[in-house]
């Protein structure tokens, strides 16, 4: 009996270990965020607590400073178009693959399982050249068009929930009179409700935090999304620690809220995803 | 894959011809429906052969000649640029690299398989530690490399710390290679185990709870569940995330990118390739790399296919 709560302490003694490993370092940033440069400078030590809990003046610079309204600009239209578009071109192509007998079929299936386990940074050394002969180049075009043209995995996701939608509703409504347009609209689309919310999930968030692409296709200011106009942040506020962490924290604050009101879609898609 | 496969075409064929043998008066409707799956693949195949295939086998081609990326004129160069690669010391010297990642990846999934496993059983606020655990994959790359940037400063967060139990280091953590690229691999962990935490923590909770209690009853301890319930049980997935670590470590890119620019010695694979690519036009050399790491990852993931069979592992 003793030994068991020896084990059960210890259980408990390295979660707090985990947990404390996990926040310390986004806690500190917390508190840097809020600190003015003269408590900065005074060296109080990154663990002090800063003089003035209610000091956002940081944020304002950050925000204005580091254009971050822009950036968030470029994000939401680039998400809402990439993910709108993740969603018609995933589901489509698993209607197509799941409700169809067609020649060739095997070898569509073989160049989306294939295309899953290319590593999309590296090929980026060919497909620059591909997006600027598109003269996409420098342009919200090119992330959108990669986002939505790369994306295999939301393709497993739906071809999963397709396939568990019964054949016979499609033949119901095909008895109806409805062509395969009309059945993809208004049968399968609208019963894919779960998957897209998966789809929106994972994707908005793998869009929202994507750094490479951005970078590489988007080097203009004014074309700044959120993961390039924080790096830029590197240069002017060098040695400006709270500024930074201001930044830092403006970027991270929303994945917060949307974790912690979507908790549960989030586990289940990111399994999904990653065990495709 | 291809019994799955065929398995999806039988059942695709048994829903849109319920006759299996046609009659050919229905001929002319037929070749219509051939075209319809065409209508709805066109756009995703050409959004997959254009950004994918494509550069794939520009590169393939590229890797044989001495091209900058810019100027019209290119040379054919052969195998140069593969021998380049293999035989060149600075350049060979990523893949020591990957080492250290690879190290992290096995500390990292011994670190998931153990929290997966206590946080499987009856736990107190395991809510709050699994949110805890998970919530680094998701935030933000950049974010990350700022908020580690300052951990590892002089007189930053892990200065504090140490300082707090009396520990003074007078040691800059990203200054030396073989440091620099223990913190990055760190760094690496603290974001990534929280998804193989979940993945194993959902295989672990797909196991039906009777066995537990038959085990309990037969007064198997906690040890006896892991070692002949739960190990089991997630032998796959385990096996999955292993192989996906691997080619991870390999293709480690986006932390050391953003926190050093692949400065003392940090610099990976994909850096490097990205590197020769965009900032010495290289593109040539660039195009062998980014080859070689597709085909060794392709390997890797063969070799995952040969361990665990596909109906254990749901794909397509």
């Amino acid at each position: 009996m003793t030994r068991r709560a020896v084990a059960r302490t210890l259980v408990y003694l390295s979660l707090i270990a985990a947990t404390l490993v996990v926040l310390l370092p986004l806690g500190v940033v917390l508190l840097t965020s809020l600190k003015t440069d003269t408590e900065m400078a005074d060296g109080g030590g990154a663990l002090s607590l800063p003089d003035d809990p209610f000091n956002f003046h940081n944020y304002v610079s950050a925000f204005q400073g580091g254009e971050m309204l822009t950036a968030f600009g470029n994000t939401a239209v680039i998400l809402l178009v990439s993910v709108g578009g993740t969603v018609l071109i995933g589901s489509m192509t698993a209607y197509a693959i799941d409700r169809f007998r067609f020649r060739f079929k095997k070898l569509v299936v073989a160049l989306f399982l294939v295309a899953a386990l290319v590593p999309g940074v590296t090929t980026q050394v060919a497909t620059f050249q591909i997006v600027n002969s598109f003269g996409m180049f420098d342009s919200l075009w090119a992330p959108i068009v990669l986002y939505m043209g790369t994306d295999i995995v939301s393709i497993y996701i739906f071809l999963q929930f397709v396939r568990s939608i019964p054949i016979s509703l499609d033949e119901a409504a095909r008895l109806d009179g409805a062509n395969s347009f009309t059945i993809y609209r208004k049968v399968i689309f609208p019963l894919l409700k779960p998957a897209i919310a998966t789809v929106v999930i994972v994707k908005g968030i793998t869009v929202y935090n994507d750094f490479y692409i951005p970078f590489l296709y988007m080097p203009s200011e004014d074309l700044g999304v959120i993961s390039t106009s924080l790096f830029r942040f590197k240069g002017p506020y060098a040695a400006h620690w709270e500024t930074i962490s201001a930044g830092a924290v403006l970027v991270i604050l929303p994945t917060l809220i949307v974790f912690l009101s979507l908790q549960r879609f989030i586990y289940n898609g990111f399994m999904r995803g990653a065990t495709r | 894959m291809t019994d799955i496969t065929e398995k999806t075409a039988f059942r695709a064929g048994a829903g849109a011809a319920p006759a299996p043998a046609p009659a050919p008066a229905t001929r002319r409707h037929r070749g219509w429906r051939g075209l319809t799956p065409w209508l709805f693949l066109i756009a995703p195949l050409g959004l997959l052969i254009t950004f994918t295939y494509a550069p794939i086998a520009n590169m393939v081609a590229y890797s044989f000649t001495d091209w900058d990326g810019v100027s019209p004129e290119l040379h054919y160069t052969g195998v140069g640029n593969y021998t380049e690669l293999f035989t060149r010391k600075d350049l060979f010297q990523v893949f020591f690299v990957s080492g250290y990642y690879l190290a992290a990846s096995a500390f990292q999934i011994a670190a998931a398989l153990y929290f997966a496993t206590i946080l499987s059983f009856d736990v107190r606020f395991r809510n709050f530690f699994k949110g805890v655990l998970f919530f680094p994959y998701l935030i933000n790359g950049v974010a990350i490399g700022f908020v580690f940037l300052y951990f590892f400063q002089d007189g930053g967060t892990l200065d504090s710390v140490l300082s707090l139990f009396g520990v003074h280091v007078d040691h800059a953590w990203l200054g030396t290679p073989v440091s620099a690229n223990t913190s990055l691999a760190g760094v690496s962990v603290w974001r990534y185990m929280g998804v193989n935490f979940v993945l194993f923590l959902g295989a672990i909770q797909s196991i039906p709870g009777e066995l537990y209690e038959a085990a309990e009853l037969d007064g198997a301890s906690r040890w006896h569940q892991f070692r002949y319930i739960i190990a089991p049980g997630i032998k796959p997935v385990v096996t999955l995330t292993v192989i996906l670590s691997i080619s991870g470590s390999l293709s480690a890119f986006e932390i050391p990118y953003i926190m050093t620019g692949g400065a003392t010695g940090t610099e990976t694979f994909v850096i490097q390739t990205l590197n020769l690519a965009f900032r010495f036009n290289k593109t040539g050399l660039a195009s062998a790399a980014a080859i070689v790491l597709l085909l060794i990852i392709l390997l890797v993931t063969w070799v995952q296919r040969r361990l665990v069979p596909d109906d254990k592992v749901d794909l397509v």
